[in-house]
């Protein structure tokens, strides 16, 4: 593993990224979620929405970076805040 | 409706394994080196995210973003609708459709850098067919020493190789609907256009989709065409996104960046296609 380069940072994120999918496939198989439509303007899954919720999440991160000097915490509370707010109601 | 067998989901394991090692486990790398500085395997130091910081700041990174969006653009601007003009005057029976078939294909058939070759020829003002009948036109073209002119050339490069994908797919598509529905148009005696815009476009949709996305993220990642043709001249005027990530990761052995860079790349590919996408099988959703 040690091609990979690995670190502490990535490591967790790698891990909690794995976390959030097997909770995801959990969730699905225990309770099958299905299509509806929120405030997003198309009918979407649980898993659309997540992959939605990631989506602006990393540009989230992106923008912050490109655009400010703010702590990159902040970013990532923010994306927590949209990411259930996507989940509950998008 | 609770789902109770689960075990067809192991067939997609072979598929899975696949996938990991062509991309998650090489993508997982570039994570790790986006955040280090490397030097070599043993001398790696973390730097957080000051890669992504230098690079969203880099005009270079810039200009071949919004080079890239143009180029991509035009291509999808031309090469849809030349390859649906295409498709539809195609023959539908006898010796035409393998003729056809065979002579679309063949563009295919040249690999990338060949090309590159073929153009870097063609496109001479001396002896290649193209730049000498354009200069004796009167127009004053060199692809080599004028901006305009190499992209012109590069453009027409990759309408040559790609139109002809667009065309194969349009005409799968068009010949998998059935003759009822051109009987009915018939009975109602609608135009040519009608029957295009009502029956044909629709029916399409889902090979346009395949068509669009391929060409997008082909023409997005270009690298080696306008590389041999141009070498991404002059100045950087046909430098594309991968040539300028190329340079960075092989060029300086500037791993890092390339690495942050190459996320970036990826996520704008990602959000691209998905859009197209979603724009695409969810349109219905969306009125």
């Amino acid at each position: 593993m040690g091609w990979m380069a690995w670190t502490l940072p990535t490591a967790l994120f790698f891990a909690g990224i794995a976390l959030l999918l097997s909770a995801m496939t959990a969730w699905q198989v225990l309770s099958p979620g299905h299509e509806r439509k929120g405030f997003l303007p198309l009918t979407t899954t649980r898993g659309d929405r997540l992959f939605i919720g990631l989506l602006v999440a990393a540009y989230g991160h992106l923008l912050v970076l490109a655009l400010t000097d703010w702590p990159l915490w902040g970013a990532s509370i923010g994306s927590l805040v949209v990411m259930i707010i996507i989940m509950k109601w998008g | 409706m609770k789902i109770r067998d689960n075990r067809a989901w192991w067939l997609v394991l072979p598929v899975f394994v696949l996938v990991a090692f062509s991309a998650i486990i090489p993508m997982m790398t570039v994570v790790n080196y986006s955040v280090q500085d490397i030097f070599d395997p043993s001398t790696r130091y973390f730097v957080g995210t000051e890669w992504y910081r230098e690079i969203l700041a880099d005009p270079r990174l810039r200009d071949s973003l919004l080079r890239q969006f143009l180029y991509s653009a035009c291509v999808l601007a031309i090469e849809v609708p030349l390859g649906i003009v295409v498709a539809l005057s195609m023959p539908r029976r006898g010796l035409g459709v393998p003729v056809s078939l065979i002579l679309l294909a063949l563009p295919l058939l040249v690999p990338w850098n060949v090309v590159g070759t073929i153009w870097q020829i063609i496109g001479r003002e001396d002896i290649g067919l193209y730049g000498w009948l354009i200069n004796h036109a009167g127009i004053d073209y060199n692809y080599a020493s004028n901006p305009r002119d190499a992209w012109i050339t590069v453009l027409v490069m990759d309408v040559w190789h790609w139109t002809s994908l667009v065309a194969l797919l349009c005409y799968s598509g068009l010949r998998s609907i059935p003759d009822v529905y051109y009987q009915a148009a018939r009975i109602d005696r609608a135009s040519n256009w009608a029957v295009f815009r009502y029956i044909q476009l629709p029916k399409l949709k889902n090979v346009l989709l395949i068509a669009v996305m391929l060409r997008f993220m082909d023409s997005f990642m270009i690298y080696t065409e306008p590389f041999v043709l141009t070498g991404g001249g002059p100045g950087t005027a046909t430098t594309f996104l991968s040539q300028t990530l190329t340079q960075m990761a092989l060029g300086q052995f500037d791993l890092g960046r390339a690495a942050a860079f190459s996320l970036i790349y990826f996520l704008i590919i990602l959000l691209v296609t998905w859009v197209f996408y979603t724009a695409m099988t969810h349109r219905d959703d969306m009125r």
